[in-house]
């Protein structure tokens, strides 16, 4: 049927970072409606999806599909200020192409 | 931390020991607790029957350590307190992500065993995760539902394994062999017992929950769950 969707955008702000160093261990996300990190608090532990395509189609493990999207999966951490920035570690680093670019934080 | 067996020893334990050779109960007082001071043949113990301890005939010289024992009690995944029987659950991921279900129970294994109906929007009796799933406070009355005799067996597939030697006369057997593993006639009938009660009982809570049931969630521009009330 109709596509639907269950995960709420947001956009790849940049790494964690201080004021000389940066650590791409952790993505900060800042998600689409959320203004402060109180309402932030929902979306700790959500799953997040970076999703993205690659030149060669690869198939899908679980699908069996042969596709040219290919995911990174992450999970929120915690909030990061007061401004609906969220934290998010995924599990490998995402690459610095994904900056600006939209993520999919999953509601489970 | 204990078994059973030896919780069901300390309830019925009158004294229990503070630190090795202090008890929480003096002798005067167990005198008392234990009835001790009522029974009219003071004299009189209960009689308890002692194993005997035979010696043993072998004693090891080396140190054998014993595994501990595994205490380790199966049960299942705490149910979220807004998920109930009857509740209307969206399915956030499978095939039927999107999906309004009608949450029946939890079975053994802690997963939760959800109907679409199949009727209302074709999900069959199924089992999901609760971490798969929002709850919503929309509620079905399904006490009229006999469940018991779904279990987590019936959803187990017994695994076929695949023949490991590929030969050309092995290929064309194995054709043959491949047959359609739909969905029994035993299933398809628990499915119809199950459902029209519950369709029943949708119908008569309210006259847009079929509806409801047949529509899927979905986030459109501006809507955001953190602000939703589910």
């Amino acid at each position: 049927g109709q596509p639907v969707r269950l995960y709420v955008k947001g956009a790849l702000v940049g790494y964690k970072g201080s004021k000389v160093n940066q650590y791409h261990h952790t993505s900060l996300v800042k998600v689409q409606g959320l203004a402060d990190s109180k309402d932030g608090d929902f979306y700790l532990g959500k799953r997040v999806a970076y999703v993205y395509k690659g030149k060669n189609s690869k198939r899908n493990p679980r699908t069996g599909e042969q596709s040219n999207l290919r995911v990174i999966w992450g999970r929120v951490t915690r909030t990061h200020g007061r401004s609906g920035v969220v934290r998010a570690k995924f599990r490998s680093n995402l690459p610095p192409k994904s900056l600006g670019g939209t993520v999919r934080i999953m509601l489970y | 931390t204990h078994t059973e067996e030896e919780e069901n020893k300390m309830a019925r334990q009158r004294n229990r020991e503070i630190v090795p050779g202090v008890n929480r109960f003096s002798r005067s007082q167990m005198y008392k607790r234990s009835g001790r001071k009522y029974l009219k043949n003071k004299k009189e113990t209960p009689k308890t029957e002692k194993p005997v301890r035979k010696a043993s005939r072998f004693y090891s010289v080396d140190n054998i350590s014993k595994p501990l024992k595994a205490v380790h009690v199966h049960k299942p995944t705490a149910l979220r307190r807004s998920i109930r029987p009857g509740t209307v659950l969206i399915v956030l991921t499978g095939p039927y992500r999107g999906n309004h279900v009608v949450f029946l129970k939890q079975l053994e294994s802690g997963l939760l065993l959800v109907t679409g109906p199949y009727a209302f929007n074709g999900v069959p009796l199924r089992r999901i995760n609760q971490v798969h799933v929002i709850a919503t406070s929309t509620k079905v009355d399904i006490s009229g539902v006999s469940l018991d005799s779904v279990k987590d067996e019936l959803f187990i597939k017994p695994k076929t394994k695949a023949p490991k030697k590929k030969t050309e006369a092995g290929f064309f057997k194995n054709e043959q062999k491949k047959e359609k593993t739909g969905v029994s006639d035993e299933f398809k009938k628990l499915q119809k017992e199950v459902d029209s009660k519950i369709v029943a009982a949708a119908k008569k809570t309210d006259s847009l929950l079929p509806a409801y049931l047949r529509s899927k969630f979905s986030l459109s521009k501006g809507q955001y769950p953190h602000l939703m009330n589910f």
